[in-house]
């Protein structure tokens, strides 16, 4: 038997995160990957780092993880890739304008700058591809990209140059509480630690589920298609108000397509089904939009598995049941960029006892009551 | 021969139009299946028998009788009812069976109840310095513009690597009229003891005298320097120099055309696409699926022959093509099945045609430094990515190749990894001290050879839009 | 680089080459006619620029991108030749995709 401080079930963004911040803070962790660092949702997302469009519900987390983000180098030794070109929501028509006007005035309202109202000339000026029909949209100018893999492996890196114990190719089983502990098995090691972190992801729910806290969530893989290289035409990443697109050309040329699209996860395999009909109605969508794209060819698709909980929210914070157990899963299609955040929040939680960091409607007990629908399981 | 696909659903579709392909498909399609036979090249053959039905080498024995004994399997097929589509791409398979297709600018989908697989092998990668100056190109190439449209290399000529290819192209381009300055032949010379086991089926199969035969007619006609450990293509804007070292002794010739060639391994993207289980073969060097003994792989409904199944030459692929139509059309017509030979006779007529292999894999197996170059060669061609920034990048941690596309794109250009794929897997599964097994392949996603955004934009929508998928 | 051997009797075809009248023959790919016409047909790489040829013509190495009636990134290995067909080499870095 092994003790440790914590015990970190999950190797995406999240995990790995939290341990860099746990071993920052003098912890000594045990990350639990069952594949590896990032081989799901964490390192084959579309590599968003946007603030722009969250629920209000996240966005101090999500602001707070933009600082780490724009110096990330300096926490986990590694650029990520990170770029900051902002990101532009488009309004294709005057009631979406409308819509826009009315969420920043909501921002404002509680306080919150970042999203800011821009004009037909001021969308021309930051995306000059966009048709000329378009009234305008929001832009968070701050906001960016980053390479997902790169960023996911960077942490991990980190976390075990700070000391963390990281073991991948193998899940933690048997997950108890003993003694006033909690102990979990790898392989033939046996892992004891007074801190349990849930941040697995896809198979979140399964693990809370087990520990008598089940939550409403379903297992998605979003679909992202990439180009070969094409003249660069656009800095910031584009996302639709009205349509499921999102888009992104990196440094290189090469332009990735999203929007949320799904495939048909199946977890036990990690494999991903992908629906060409559904990618043709993103290309058909591109075509129309951007001529230019119309003879770049796509090069790859595919889709990573993640939990979306019912309310598109993240399940971040301290077990309802529980000492000592810490749920950071379900971030529905948008984690990515709170994971810097979420890292350092949850070592706060766990070592301090309490954030700064309002994220008040984030808990797990939330689902508590009334009593909850049964989680649908598996495939949705 | 038709131009689109004439239905939205087939009982079989075929992929590949080479010998199994070609033997399956007539098979499952005379069996009164609904047979869909896909292939990308202009026309039947695959490369054995490319442009068997066009080349304008019409001298029969300049390509030789195996050329020629493709000519039977393209007229049963085409007897055989097989709906066949030319010049269509597959793009992307399914576990759920549904096969993209790519024929013309345009894009559909079609759903089968079963497929076979019948994609063939590449060349082995064969990164050396300066693979990828113009001028350089496999034999394989070279061997498919003297099928399709009767080209011999010009200029300065040098054939360099091992293997049955090697010999057999250098015969056809002496035959043909066509010169070779040099052939340099890298066969490791140790893997002659450990393939003495192997020796005795060898002899006794039809390799070995054609081999003999052939090996003989290219050293009376051209010279051959055999031993060869290290090879270096020099040169400014395009190949103008070839570097080797034979018997520890080191040359520098000039050339122009360089040819090369160390064997061939199996054509694993789509297959792996689909989510077909494979494992490294530890004598090939390379991947191959798990099947079984009919030919279906871990992908229930999929089945595998041909070359991309192991390979074994076209004898081999065209009784591998039989055995899994003749498992298809028992699963899916099992009155029709009565009518053709019975496994045990098929199996036993793969066995035979399999023999004398196990000695020429060993034999061949290609030197350490052929497969795993120094640092400065380029290993990744599309991404122009060399052997020491992926060592660097395991040096990172890297620990295998789907987190090195992460540091240095490996990988993600457009020939997903076939010509990069191999090599990093040694490279790192060396660098880490693993076995090739261990380090794992790339995680090959569709499309697997790419489409145009107006090709997809173009799919039609069908009333289906929303896929069911009741399978598994 | 290639030349053709005498007893070739199919029909010759016209193409165009960054302009330039080509003749090759039906049934030729447009990289075997590339190869063949004599022509410097190098094109240059969309990541360093570093020019290249086609390497293995059955498909796979995707050396052989070719813009083909205005329509880029076209493996010239995998398309025939037809009457009037305008080619043109990419120039890669300089001129991205198209």
């Amino acid at each position: 038997m092994t003790r440790a401080d914590a015990i970190i079930i999950g190797g995406g963004i999240h995990g790995c995160s939290t341990a860099v911040h746990l071993c920052l803070k003098g912890l000594r962790p045990v990350l639990v990957e069952k594949d590896y660092a990032g081989r799901h949702a964490s390192g084959v997302n579309a590599g968003g780092v946007r603030q722009l469009a969250r629920h209000t519900a996240e966005i101090p987390l999500s602001i707070r993880s933009m600082g780490l983000w724009e110096r990330i180098a300096d926490i986990v030794d590694d650029d990520c890739e990170f770029e900051s070109h902002g990101q532009v929501l488009v309004a294709e028509t005057g009631e979406e304008l409308a819509a826009c006007r009315a969420r920043v005035a909501e921002l404002e309202a509680l306080g919150f700058s970042h999203e800011e109202l821009i004009d037909a000339a001021e969308l021309r000026r930051l995306v000059p591809a966009v048709s000329d029909s378009c009234p305008g949209g929001i832009v968070s100018r701050r906001d960016g990209a980053a390479s997902p893999a790169r960023t996911t492996t960077a942490f991990r890196r980190k976390a075990g140059h700070l000391g963390a114990i990281v073991r991948e190719g193998m899940g933690a089983t048997g997950i108890r509480r003993q003694d006033g502990l909690w102990r979990v098995d790898v392989g033939s090691e046996r892992f004891e630690a007074p801190i349990l972190v849930n941040a697995a992801g896809a198979w979140g729910g399964d693990i809370a589920a087990g520990l008598g806290e089940p939550v409403p969530v379903e297992t998605v893989a979003p679909m992202l298609m990439i180009t070969s290289r094409v003249p660069p035409f656009i800095a910031p990443v584009v996302i639709l108000r009205g349509r499921k697109l999102s888009f992104k050309q990196f440094g290189n040329g090469t332009v990735l397509i999203g929007g949320g699209h799904l495939a048909t996860p199946c977890r036990d395999t990690g494999e991903t089904i992908l629906d060409w009909r559904k990618l043709q109605e993103s290309a058909r969508t591109v075509f129309e939009l951007f001529p230019v794209m119309r003879g770049a060819t796509i090069v790859r698709a595919w889709a990573g598995i993640e939990a979306r909980t019912g309310d598109d929210l993240p399940v971040l914070g301290p077990s309802a049941v529980h000492e000592g157990l810490y749920h950071q899963f379900g971030f529905s299609l948008h984690g990515f960029q709170l994971g810097p955040g979420a890292g350092a929040v949850m070592a706060e939680l766990i070592v301090d006892g309490s954030t700064a960091t309002p994220i008040d409607g984030l808990g797990i007990g939330r689902f508590a009551r009334p009593s909850p629908p049964p989680a649908p399981r598996g495939q949705p | 021969m038709t131009s689109i696909p004439q239905r939205d659903a087939y009982d079989v579709v075929v992929i590949g139009a080479g010998p199994a392909g070609l033997a399956a498909a007539a098979l499952t399609a005379g069996a009164g299946l609904a047979t869909l036979l896909v292939d990308e090249n202009m026309g039947p053959g695959g490369q054995v028998w490319r442009a068997i039905t066009t080349t304008p080498v019409k001298e029969k024995r300049l390509l030789g009788d195996d050329y020629w004994a493709g000519q039977r399997l393209v007229d049963d097929v085409r007897a055989s009812g097989a709906e066949i589509l030319q010049r269509a791409t597959v793009w992307s398979l399914d576990r759920t069976l549904e096969v993209g297709l790519s024929i013309d600018g345009g894009a559909r989908l079609v759903r089968a109840k079963r497929i076979i697989l019948a994609t063939g092998a590449l060349e082995r990668p064969f990164p050396i310095p300066g693979w990828t100056l113009p001028g350089v190109m496999t034999a394989g190439a070279a061997q498919t513009m003297l099928k399709s449209s009767g080209l011999l290399p010009q200029g300065r000529v040098v054939v360099a690597g091992q293997g049955p290819l090697l010999w057999l192209l250098s015969a056809q381009i002496l035959r043909m009229g066509g010169m070779i300055d040099l052939v340099l032949d890298t066969a490791d010379r140790r893997n002659r003891l450990r393939a003495l086991p192997h020796l005795p089926p060898f002899l006794t199969s039809p390799y070995f005298f054609k081999g003999l035969a052939m090996m003989r007619e290219v050293r009376a006609r051209t010279q051959v320097v055999g031993g060869v450990t290290s090879l270096a293509a020099r040169g400014s804007g395009r190949v103008e120099a070839l570097a080797y070292e034979a018997g520890g002794r080191r040359s520098e010739i000039p050339v122009d055309v360089l040819l090369l060639h160390q064997g061939v391994v199996p054509n694993v993207n789509l297959a792996m696409a689909a989510g077909v289980r494979h494992r490294w073969d530890d004598v090939q060097l390379c991947w191959v699926p798990e099947l079984d003994e009919r030919g279906e792989s871990s992908v229930a409904g999929i089945h595998v022959a041909g070359d991309g199944a192991g390979i074994g030459g076209a004898s081999v692929a065209v009784h591998r093509g039989r055995i899994a139509a003749r498992a298809v059309i028992e699963a899916l017509k099992p009155e029709a099945g009565l009518a053709l030979a019975d496994h045990a006779t098929l199996a036993s007529e793969l066995a035979r045609a399999e023999r004398g292999r196990a000695f020429l894999d060993v034999l061949f197996q290609p030197a350490r430094q052929f497969r795993i170059p120094a640092d400065e060669t380029v290993v990744c061609r599309c991404e122009e990515v060399t052997a020491r920034d992926i060592r660097e990048s395991v040096a990172l941690g890297a620990t295998g190749p789907n987190q090195l596309k992460a540091y240095r794109r490996t990988g993600m250009g457009p020939c997903q990894g076939r010509l990069c794929g191999l090599t990093v897997t040694e490279l790192m599964a060396e660098a880490r001290g693993r076995t090739p097994a261990e380090i794992g392949y790339y995680r090959l996603r569709a499309p697997v050879k790419p489409i145009t955004l107006a090709e997809l934009a173009s799919l039609p929508k069908g009333e289906d839009a929303t896929k069911a998928v009741v399978r598994g | 680089m290639f030349k053709r051997i005498e007893e070739d009797r199919r029909r010759a075809v016209e193409i165009f080459v960054e302009g330039q009248s080509v003749t090759a023959r039906e049934g030729d790919t447009v990289a075997a006619a590339l190869l063949a016409s004599g022509l410097d047909v190098r094109r240059s790489t969309a990541v360093s620029g570093a020019p290249r040829l086609p390497y293995c013509m059955m498909g796979v190495c995707f050396d052989c991108l070719v813009t083909i009636d205005g329509m880029g990134n076209r493996q010239g290995c995998l398309v025939p030749v037809r009457e009037g067909m305008r080619i043109e080499i990419q120039k890669g870095k300089r001129e991205i995709g198209r």
